[in-house]
């Protein structure tokens, strides 16, 4: 009895030490060597407690139909040569695309674009001399589809970055016909998750155009080819250079078929980090083809039109696995691999407004909802003292012990905490009161049946016990549900709550039991204030 | 030994006074549907977060607190907007379920609202912009499957631990607790936001635990009193037996969201009501739902 009383005791106190130091950065910041050892972070308190960091961002319509036209003008152009549609001239202008054919290709063309671009509309046909100049277009209810399109996939994309980024509650939504709000709780780097929000991310690999470098240093870009620029370290002195790089204008391939980019360390330059992605079958086989046909010439990886690196194809490299490297600090190489993974926005976005902005609930609400809440609980505290006197100190004690395990909990766990994870621990501290009330009430029972005190505890305890446990894992079972299939507030609530349960049934159980036996076992009373 | 004691040895007949109970759940729970279907059709009184509205941004020229904004709308009748604070200015973002029509603009109806009830203060409306639901459909979606699965998984395991039939009866009994919610909010139209969704969420999860406590005993007193007594004695014997703990525990919860209620100020006054009603119903159905579908259950099966 006595052993599995100090066993008991000292549970309960290893607990509450731990949690202690979790709770402890939230009242008191530590100074010197201390800081070293202690854990530092403070309990995150979301967009509705605390406010946060507010975003407007806006999608560039003009470049996403840019984009578009450009990628319909590649595709057409493909199409037409694998079918042996014989044109004369092709060329993009202002959404429209013309192709200039004899007479007789005419009707082919039309096949063609009726069959693989359905989106396109015949824009008029012009006869110059023998050659027919026809014009393609993209109605307006097409354009409308691909705008609302874009924006939210971009919506989806930046949601999927901030996940990953690892703040949870945030606010995403649309507004106005191509702007994107983003609310963010607590965020200590503002510029860093400004950076992984508004980055495109579009990456693409080309080809080094080595063929027309002389032309090229005689100033002149040859049909076909481009220039960019590369961005370089300088390892000893951390400075980044610039260097203008001609390339091949078609991408080879391009972030689309990526499957996954994590970040590693080592490889050709010791300890520095670059991100290894992984591209899926189709990626596979065609960065397969490319690597197999051009061994010796230069790749250049591409992200948002700037070079990261351009190393020399050595031999084909199969199994679609590649390494982008580019003298990153681990944190660039983390939020690159997590820009990779979420995917590339469909067009660029422009920051319109960036500021900081209160709880959404209001900082007066906030204040009397405190206020009432610690009203509550005192009433209850005194409550459970007048009602059950002796034990009812104990209830409270087990009470405390709950709250304290409980933000404990939340500070380790980085959890985000709002008003629905509060109505959360309301609820857990509700049940905790249940408990002890169903504890002893129970003894209550027993007492008046005329069993001895500690026969009476012992059978309180083990009957309640019971009832406790079924009502603690019917709400067990409703939170774990709750958390896998809910999203957001749901989420938050789900995990307090599941938190409060556990620690409920530990406390309740453990905790009261505990000290009443401990009571009982050194003033062997007679009678139970109770 | 002498206990303080808010009610002594009772004998009430719950059983007894089913058909009453049944009446007023059935009225209960045809608001909820009603309630319900209103909202499934948007036509309740759904926040901004659910509808998307206009969000504008306010600048005043000088200190004005964030409660004597609301106070101002709220002296119009404007009292379901979102306020938040740019912090570091004296400006302020605010969202409301309105938007622009051919007749007027929402930036002249909160413009006039606020010059009316700020008289002294000098502001100007910088921005209006339409703003999409923060709870998207996916979300809406996600919460009713989770929902469903959840209830069956709770069938479930109650099926085990008691019987089917105890399972069913208070499954059904948080259904009414949850409608019942429902019904209320909408039959005095208030507004249903994020919150209010917790709050279903979180007396769902209290009524059920009511309910297990009390079936519990009963469970209890079915094994010790097999043979001696008919089921309706059994069920009110048990009912009467935790009636203390029902009360004392319900008596703790509502105190708290009582304090909740009536010192919270505004924003907090109709979460915390949804959960104080819920109490109230949770606390009901589980003995006057709850425990008389079991009695019914289980007498026509045998």
């Amino acid at each position: 009895m006595l052993k599995s009383l100090k066993l008991r005791f000292i549970l309960v106190l290893i607990f509450l030490v731990i949690s202690v130091i979790f709770c402890l950065p939230n009242v008191f910041e530590p100074q010197g060597t201390l800081k070293k050892y202690l854990p530092s972070d403070k309990i995150h308190l979301g967009l509705d407690l605390k406010g946060g960091m507010h975003l407007l961002l806006e999608l560039d319509t003009v470049k996403l139909m840019q984009n578009m036209i450009d990628r319909k003008f590649g595709a057409l152009k493909d199409a037409m040569i694998r079918d042996g549609v014989r044109f004369l001239a092709l060329d993009r202008h202002d959404g429209t695309l013309s192709v200039s054919v004899r007479p007789e290709q005419k009707d082919k063309l039309y096949n063609l674009i009726g069959k693989e671009f359905p989106d396109l509309k015949a824009g008029g046909s012009k006869a110059e001399g023998d050659t027919l100049r026809l014009s393609f277009i993209l109605p307006d209810k097409e354009i409308i589809g691909i705008k609302e399109n874009a924006v939210r996939q971009a919506l989806e994309t930046i949601r999927n970055r901030i996940d990953q980024f690892g703040v949870t509650e945030p606010v995403i939504v649309q507004q106005g016909e191509n702007q994107i709000l983003v609310q963010l709780p607590g965020v200590k780097d503002p510029q860093r998750a400004l950076e992984l929000i508004g980055k495109t991310a579009q990456l693409e690999f080309k080809l080094v155009d080595e063929d027309n470098i002389t032309r090229f240093q005689g100033g002149s870009v040859p049909e076909g080819s481009e220039v960019l620029t590369m961005r370089s370290r300088n390892r000893e002195t951390g400075i980044y250079t610039t260097t203008p790089m001609l390339l091949k204008r078609q991408a080879m391939l391009t972030g689309e078929l990526l499957t996954d980019a994590k970040v590693k360390i080592g490889g050709e330059f010791n300890n520095e980090p670059y991100v290894a992605i992984e591209f899926d079958g189709e990626g596979a086989r065609i960065f397969d083809k490319i690597t197999a046909e051009n061994v010796g010439k230069r790749l250049a990886i591409i992200l948002d039109n700037t070079v990261y690196s351009a190393p020399v194809i050595k031999e084909r490299i199969s199994g679609g696995k590649a390494s982008i490297t580019g003298g990153f600090s681990m944190e660039e190489a983390k939020d690159l691999a997590i820009v990779l993974r979420a995917g590339a926005l469909p067009a660029p976005v422009k920051v319109i407004q960036n500021i900081t902005i209160g709880p959404t609930l209001g900082q007066d609400s906030i204040r009397k909802g405190v206020q009432a809440a610690l009203l509550g609980a005192i009433l209850v505290i005194f409550f459970m003292i007048y009602y059950y006197r002796f034990s009812g100190v104990i209830a409270d004690i087990a009470l405390f012990l709950n709250l304290l395990y409980l933000l404990g909990a939340f500070t380790a766990l980085k959890a985000t905490m709002t008003l629905p994870g509060i109505a959360g621990i309301i609820l857990t501290m509700g049940m905790g009161v249940d408990s002890n009330v169903l504890i002893f009430e129970r003894i209550r029972e027993e007492l008046r049946l005329g069993k001895t005190v500690r026969a009476a505890v012992d059978a309180g305890f083990a009957k309640a016990w019971v009832t406790i446990f079924d009502s603690h894992i019917t709400t067990l079972i409703t939170t774990f549900i709750l958390f896998t299939f809910g999203t957001g507030p749901i989420k938050g609530f789900a995990v307090t709550l599941s938190i409060g349960v556990v620690i409920n049934l530990f406390t309740a159980v453990f905790g009261s039991k505990a000290i009443f036996d401990w009571v009982i076992m050194k003033l062997k009373p007679r009678s139970l204030s109770i | 030994m002498k206990f303080v004691e808010i009610v002594k040895k009772t004998n009430i007949d719950f059983i007894g006074l089913r058909n009453k109970a049944f009446i007023l759940s059935l009225v209960l729970v045809v608001l909820g549907c009603i309630g319900f279907v209103m909202v499934s059709l948007g036509k309740a009184n759904l926040s901004v977060d659910f509808t998307g509205g206009t969000q504008l941004q306010v600048k005043f020229s000088e200190k004005v607190s964030i409660g004597e904004l609301r106070g101002a709308l709220t002296e119009s009748g404007l009292s379901d907007v979102q306020i938040q604070e740019i912090s570091g200015t004296n400006e302020f973002l605010i969202k409301t379920k309105m938007v622009d029509t051919e007749k007027e603009k929402v930036q002249d109806i909160i413009g006039k609202d606020i010059a009316a009830n700020l008289k002294d203060k000098k502001f100007e409306i910088i921005g209006s912009n339409m703003v999409g639901s923060t709870v998207g459909r996916a979300l809406k979606k996600d919460a009713i499957i989770a929902l469903v699965i959840a209830l069956v998984c709770i069938i479930i395991y109650i099926a085990w631990r008691f019987t089917f039939i105890f399972g069913i009866a208070a499954t059904i009994a948080t259904f009414h607790d949850v409608l019942t919610m429902l019904g209320i909010f909408y039959i005095f139209n208030m507004e249903m936001n994020i919150l209010f969704i917790t709050a279903l969420l979180t007396i769902a999860g209290y009524s059920l635990t009511d309910t297990v406590v009390v079936f519990d005993r009963i469970r209890e007193n079915m094994a010790k009193m097999k043979a001696k007594s008919d089921l309706a004695t059994v069920i009110n014997f048990s009912i009467n037996e935790v009636l203390s703990r029902t009360l004392i525990t319900s008596l703790t919860t509502a105190v708290t969201i009582g304090a909740i209620l009536f010192l919270g100020g505004e924003v907090l006054f109709d979460f915390a009501f949804a959960l104080f009603i819920g109490v109230l119903v949770g606390t009901y159905s589980s003995v006057f739902i709850a425990s008389p579908l079991v009695f019914i259950w289980r007498r026509q099966i045998r």
